[in-house]
C-alpha cells in the first residue's frame, strides 16, 4: 500500500511525465483539443503503460541486455495494435478524432523511458504501480491542457457550454498555436512557483542546459553506442 | 492528388513540427544550436525518404495481400529501427566526414515519431509508391525548415534579448514555436 501511494505521488506530481521530465510532447500537444480527446489518449497510454510494465517486468531477466531496446519496442507495439483494434471497435468516434497519434504510442518516450529507468530494474507489482502512476500523471497533465484549450477556444467543457453566450470562442487555442501556447504559460507558471520558493535557477525548466540529451531514451541510446564501441 | 500539391501540402500547409505536432521533442532539444539543427534536419530527410519507401514496399508486398494490415504498426517501427541501424553502419564504412555530421543524429531519429507518422500517413492517404517519397521528402524538408528557422531565432534570442527570469529555457523557446506555428497558419489558403 505504502509502495502504491509513493508511485502515485512520483507519477502525478515529482516527476510528472510532461511538466516535470518533457517528455511525450508530441501527443500531449496534439490530442489535448478538447477534455474527451485528453481523457481517450490519458487512458490508452496509461493502459499500454501498465501492460508493457508488467510484462517488461517480467522478462527482465530473459532478455539480454544489448537488444534490450528493440525487445521493448516491439513489446509495446503489440500491445499498441491491440489498444488500437479495441478502441476501434468500442469507441468509434474516439478512434476517429484520435486517429494517427494512437498508433504513435509506439513512440511516446514516457513508455520506453520507464521500461528503461523502472521496469527492468523492478518487481511486477512495483512495475505495475509505477506504470499506472505516469500514466495517470500523464493523463492529469492533457486534462489541464485540454481544459484551457477547451475552455478558451470552444467556450466548452466535456462538450457542454461553461461561457456565458456572450463570449466568442478563440478559435487559436484548439488549433496548432494555441497548443503551444498553452504549454507555455503552464512551464512559465511552474517556474515562477519554483523561483518563488528560493530554489537555484538552475533548477527551472531549461531543456538547453540538458542539450540533446534531455529524453531519457536518446540519453540511454547514447550511453549504449558508447558502450558498444 | 497532384505530386506538386502533395509536395506543398506535406512541406507548408500541413507542417510536419508546427501543425501535426511530429517530432517536437527533437525540435526542442536540438533547436539550440544551427549546425545541429541542420545536421538533425538532413538526417530526418535522408532516414525518413528511405523508411517511407521501405516501409511503403512491406506493407504494398508483404501485409495487405496477407491480410495483416493490423500488424502495420509493429512492421513499420521494426522497419524503422533496422533502418536507421544499416544506415549508420554504411555511412561509417562509406563515408567518414558524413558520418561525423550525421552520426550523433541518426539514433534520436529511431525514436522520432515524425518517421513513423509520416510512413502511417502514407499508407491511410493510399498513395503511390512515387507519391509517398514526396510527401515523406516534403514533410521531411518542413522539418528541416521548421527546426533550422528556431534554431537560428533561439541564438539571437540567447544573445540579445532580456527574458524574463520564469521564461527562460523551454517556455520562451515555446513562445517562439507559437509564433511560428500561427505564421505557418497563413499558408493554409494555398490549398483549397
Amino acid at each position: 500500500m505504502k509502495l502504491f501511494l509513493e508511485r502515485m505521488k512520483n507519477g502525478l506530481f515529482t516527476e510528472n511525465p510532461l511538466f516535470v521530465q518533457v517528455l511525450a510532447t508530441c501527443p500531449a500537444l496534439a490530442v489535448s483539443t478538447s477534455m474527451i480527446n485528453a481523457i481517450g489518449m490519458g487512458l490508452s497510454s496509461t493502459a499500454v503503460l501498465v501492460c508493457s510494465n508488467i510484462l517488461i517486468s517480467m522478462l527482465r531477466k530473459f532478455i539480454p541486455d544489448k537488444i534490450r531496446i528493440p525487445s521493448y519496442i516491439v513489446v509495446i507495439a503489440g500491445f499498441v495494435s491491440a489498444i488500437d483494434m479495441i478502441m476501434e471497435a468500442f469507441t468509434p468516434d474516439l478512434y476517429v478524432s484520435l486517429g494517427i497519434y494512437i498508433p504513435l504510442i509506439v513512440v511516446n518516450c514516457v513508455i520506453l523511458g520507464r521500461a528503461e529507468a523502472y521496469a527492468n530494474k523492478n518487481g511486477i507489482v512495483a512495475s505495475m504501480w509505477d506504470g499506472l502512476g505516469m500514466g495517470l500523471g500523464f493523463t492529469l497533465a492533457l486534462l489541464v491542457l485540454g481544459f484551457f484549450r477547451e475552455l478558451f477556444g470552444a467556450g466548452t467543457l466535456f462538450g457542454i457550454q461553461i461561457m456565458p453566450s456572450f463570449y466568442v470562442p478563440a478559435n487559436m487555442m484548439i488549433l496548432a498555436p494555441g497548443a503551444f501556447l498553452t504549454l507555455s504559460m503552464i512551464m512559465a507558471f511552474l517556474n515562477y512557483r519554483k523561483l518563488k520558493q528560493g530554489n537555484s535557477s538552475t533548477d527551472i525548466h531549461d531543456v538547453t542546459a540538458v542539450g540533446v540529451g534531455f529524453d531519457n531514451p536518446y540519453n540511454v541510446k547514447y550511453q549504449n553506442r558508447e558502450d558498444a564501441e | 492528388m497532384n505530386i506538386l500539391l502533395i509536395f506543398i501540402n506535406a512541406m507548408l500547409v500541413n507542417n510536419v513540427v508546427l501543425s501535426r505536432f511530429l517530432g517536437i521533442c527533437s525540435f526542442l532539444g536540438v533547436s539550440k544550436k544551427k549546425d545541429a539543427a541542420i545536421g538533425m534536419g538532413l538526417a530526418v530527410t535522408f532516414v525518413m525518404a528511405m523508411a517511407s519507401t521501405g516501409s511503403w514496399l512491406v506493407y504494398k508486398f508483404l501485409l495487405e495481400p496477407n491480410g495483416l494490415d493490423y500488424l502495420k504498426t509493429v512492421a513499420f517501427i521494426l522497419v524503422i529501427a533496422a533502418l536507421v541501424q544499416f544506415v549508420e553502419m554504411f555511412i561509417k564504412k562509406a563515408s567518414p566526414t558524413l558520418y561525423e555530421a550525421l552520426g550523433i543524429y541518426l539514433p534520436l531519429i529511431s525514436t522520432n515519431c515524425a518517421v513513423l507518422g509520416i510512413a502511417l500517413l502514407n499508407v491511410q492517404m493510399e498513395l503511390s509508391l512515387f507519391g509517398s517519397l514526396v510527401n515523406s521528402v516534403g514533410a521531411a524538408l518542413g522539418y528541416f525548415l521548421a527546426i533550422v528557422l528556431m534554431a537560428s531565432i533561439r541564438e539571437k534570442l540567447d544573445r540579445v534579448s532580456n527574458i524574463p527570469k520564469s521564461f527562460q529555457g523551454l517556455p520562451i523557446t515555446l513562445v517562439t514555436a507559437t509564433l511560428m506555428a500561427m505564421s505557418f497558419l497563413g499558408f493554409q489558403g494555398l490549398l483549397k
